[in-house]
């Protein structure tokens, strides 16, 4: 396991995963920003993590890309390479790196419940297991997000008159919300900041179900009452958000979990739907690894190294520069 | 159960004052007995004997690690909040009123709550169990005022919340007078005011550009801003209370002021400790608040006695609706009549233009007022804090810079930021600290620290986080004592962030001798 360091750098044959900086060589788990950058020479990923970046960076973001399917190994000296779905977005993967009949993966984002916007999360087992922590405390425990998604529906149906814009990550909660939404037989036209156009296209275009929508544009006021609009939580602030008839903030997060975060980001109606494990799926995914050596990125850390010494595996932290605690998602 | 807490959960999240008048209308245009608990418990009425928020530790230490939940609690820095989240969920058990849960609790015997309160709380869903612990830990903190919630009755049924203001304090759980009078099947309850406590007039802090040149000078009188405790005194030939600004009976903790007070009267003053009415400092004050009783030791050590403001009752006559000036001269009557060593008035500060006002503000008495009152002549005495009668100026803070030590998450609305600071000056090539602070800043100055304190961790104890020292902060506080508690030796009173101080280089911050010397400290 030394042959990675804490930036999750292989010296040996100078290969990055989800590296901040350009770099030579990228393997990339899914297109979040905090992931996925521009200007590597190569970049090694899903098809759809590189089709992701094209459409957010462009074309030319790099100057050459290798897909892999899941499951399909690469190799690179005496370092295998094979990726697995993660079930955070739609491409999403973790890395398993072998060598020398040490296995390693790292998980990137990832959660276990189901989703039908991705493929779902695979256990893989190893050696050490490099984890993310994002929900890393045991007050978070998601409620099944078909029951959050009703109470968006619900409040649709009782406050007539009002719009509902739904705060979510441009990619993949977004589509979440709208697939969540059409799974509870929701078949109105959903509107969408046109932020989100690009992607809700390529989704719909890998025939994910978000149904039929349409980009919010300078139609009367009152046209959007009674109207679903899903916007990135950086235009609820926004002027953005004012031309809309008595808009009630929603928000689809996992922090939504606790209210007083809520309260301060001026979100009205929570949706606690997460794209990370919560602290069980957490627990139980580093327990069914079998990994004896576990390390814990970005997240609330404390909680889980804590955790797992507990439970006699060596665990530290790992802090990855770039990637503060609270601001991912 | 399940309609109260998500009430509470839909008042927290609603910004809009209307919307949250209009849920609590909702709610209580419902005709059951669940209302008058709950209006109980939003006015803060009801509380548990048995079940405070270290019981609460103790039971959920017996569910879930004790680390496991320290960590959890710092990250969401709202007790109820953590406890309702961490809480194992078993089945939840069928819905229960809000009024037979709370007597159900009531009857909990004393050697029973640690089973019968976890089972209850196991037994709930997140949110109901989020609001019983609230309900136990009392002060709900949902941004809903005691008078946001009867403003929402008043109007639900068209009456004033005056009244309702006026008749509170002589109302008693289950309110049934208040809710049978607003739905006029009876007339206004009739409370006998004189044993009751009169809701005090407050006032309004001074907005030094734009209040001086609106107001005439000539309108008002001052007087000295006592650092004490408010208080309001009644007397009769029958019995003496005193009470706090909230309406709590404190008569048993100041023994001296009862025996001693005579006459017939409501009496508005401030409590202060010290010997033939020289009031000595809130230190010494401090030694005497939060006890049910005071030994005769203590008594003779700190004296207490009343700086007599105002009189809103005067031998059974209502004086509220007369001018200032008026209730002055029944004050002085009262205090002709009535000679003792517990009570004197509080001297009025003539003056004739505001400038002549400030040198009275700033330098009189150094450090035992906090600065002026600006009182209406003839002002009416209105509960509350209605704006144009009073108003409070107080002095220029003291300042100090001193530099950034440790720094820990804050608690309700600044959950999650760091936003609680302490702070210190140099002892040799050390730093000490002085003091802690955790307001004064801007949402602005809080985000550039929360950010720097996250980049720059030095080292970490639990929640606490040690940070580079590179920040200086120019603090505010009223007051400073010796203190024997702090390795400093000292303890500031009501320390708060003025500025934060880019300009200044760590090594021109004060030593802790200098910082003595300068604020007169030993």
């Amino acid at each position: 396991m030394d042959f990675i360091n804490h930036q999750l750098f292989i010296k040996d044959i100078n290969v990055h995963i989800d590296p901040i900086l350009p770099k030579k060589t990228a393997i990339i788990t899914h297109g979040h920003a905090d992931h996925a950058r521009f200007g590597h020479d190569h970049v090694i990923a899903t098809r759809q993590t590189i089709d992701i970046m094209k459409i957010r960076y462009g074309d030319k973001c790099a100057k050459k890309f290798t897909p892999l399917r899941y499951g399909q190994k690469y190799s690179i000296k005496n370092y295998d390479f094979t990726l697995y779905p993660a079930g955070h977005i739609l491409g999403s993967a973790q890395v398993l790196i072998e060598k020398n009949n040490h296995r390693l993966v790292i998980t990137g984002d990832y959660k276990v419940g189901k989703d039908e916007t991705c493929k779902n999360f695979k256990l893989v087992k190893c050696d050490t297991l490099i984890t993310e922590a994002t929900f890393g405390l045991p007050i978070f425990q998601h409620p099944d997000p078909k029951d959050e998604i009703q109470k968006l529906i619900r409040s649709v149906k009782i406050n007539k008159n009002n719009c509902h814009i739904v705060g979510a990550y441009a990619l993949g909660k977004a589509q979440r919300v709208m697939n969540l939404l059409r799974q509870q037989k929701y078949n109105e036209t959903i509107y969408i900041h046109g932020s989100l156009e690009k992607l809700c296209q390529y989704y719909s275009k890998e025939k994910i179900n978000i149904g039929k929508f349409e980009k919010v544009s300078s139609k009367d006021k009152n046209f959007y009452e009674g109207k679903i609009i899903i916007a990135p939580p950086s235009a609820l602030k926004d002027r953005w958000s004012r031309r809309f008839p008595n808009p009630i903030i929603c928000m689809a997060s996992g922090w939504m979990t606790v209210k007083q975060r809520a309260k301060q980001q001026g979100i009205e109606l929570p949706l606690v739907i997460s794209d990370h494990s919560d602290w069980n799926e957490l627990l139980d995914t580093i327990k069914k690894s079998k990994a004896k050596n576990i390390l814990i990125t970005h997240g609330q850390e404390d909680a889980l190294v804590y955790y797992c010494k507990k439970q006699n595996l060596v665990s530290k932290p790992l802090s990855i520069q770039g990637r503060s605690d609270e601001e991912i998602e | 159960m399940k309609k109260f807490s998500s009430l509470l959960h839909n008042l927290i999240l609603t910004p809009s004052r209307n919307t949250k008048i209009k849920l609590l209308q909702d709610y209580f245009n419902k005709l059951d007995i669940n209302r008058a608990y709950a209006l109980a418990i939003l006015t803060d009425q009801l509380s548990f004997q048995f079940i405070k928020a270290s019981k609460l530790r103790e039971l959920v230490y017996e569910q879930v690690d004790q680390h496991l939940f320290d960590y959890s609690y710092d990250y969401v820095g709202d007790l109820a909040e953590t406890i309702s989240l961490i809480w194992p969920t078993k089945k939840e058990g069928k819905t229960q009123n809000l009024s037979t849960l709370i007597e159900n609790i009531k009857n909990i015997k004393k050697s029973e709550i640690n089973t019968e309160f976890s089972k209850i709380l196991s037994e709930l869903s997140n949110n109901e169990r989020w609001t019983l612990i609230k309900i136990c830990t009392g002060g709900l903190r949902i941004g809903v005022s005691e008078r946001l919630v009867k403003t929402a009755l008043a109007d639900l049924y068209n009456k004033s919340v005056n009244e309702i203001e006026e008749i509170w304090h002589g109302l008693e759980f289950p309110y049934e007078n208040l809710f049978q009078w607003l739905k006029n099947e009876i007339s206004k309850p009739k409370i006998d005011f004189k044993k009751l406590f009169h809701p005090m007039m407050l006032a309004n802090p001074i907005d030094e550009e734009k209040d001086f040149k609106r107001l005439d000078a000539n309108e008002f009188q001052a007087e000295y801003k006592w650092d004490g405790i408010r208080v309001q005194l009644m007397v009769s030939s029958k019995s003496v209370s005193l009470y706090s600004r909230r309406g709590d009976n404190i008569s048993s903790a100041f023994p001296e002021i009862i025996e001693a007070t005579k006459g017939d009267a409501v009496i508005d003053g401030e409590l202060l400790v010290g010997r033939n009415f020289e009031p000595s400092s809130f230190n010494d004050l401090q030694q005497r608040l939060n006890r049910k009783k005071a030994s005769k030791d203590l008594q003779n050590k700190f004296p207490v006695f009343i700086r007599a403001y105002d009189i809103l009752f005067y031998k059974g006559k209502d004086l509220r609706k007369f001018s200032l000036l008026e209730r002055r001269k029944y004050l002085e009557k009262f205090q002709k009549e009535n000679k003792t060593n517990q009570i004197d008035l509080s001297s009025i500060i003539n003056f004739s233009t505001w400038k002549e006002l400030t040198k009275y503000k700033n330098n009189f008495h150094d450090d035992l007022n906090e600065g002026v009152m600006i009182k209406l002549k003839n002002s009416e005495y209105l509960p509350g804090r209605k704006k144009g009668y009073w108003y409070k100026w107080k002095k220029n803070p003291k300042l100090v810079d001193a530099i950034l030590m440790y720094a820990q998450r804050g608690h309700g609305k600044r959950s999650s930021y760091y936003s609680d600071y302490t702070f210190g000056v140099w002892k040799e090539n050390e730093l000490v600290p002085i003091g802690k602070a955790y307001s004064g800043y801007t949402d602005k100055e809080l985000l550039v620290l929360d950010k720097f304190i996250r980049n720059n961790t030095t080292n970490k104890f639990g929640p606490v986080r040690e940070v580079k020292k590179e920040i200086i902060l120019e603090v505010a506080f009223d007051d400073v004592f010796p203190s024997t508690r702090h390795k400093s030796g000292v303890a500031m009173r009501f320390p708060r962030i003025h500025r934060i101080r880019w300009d200044k280089p760590i090594n021109e911050v004060l030593s802790i001798k200098e910082f003595k010397k300068e604020f007169k400290i030993d």
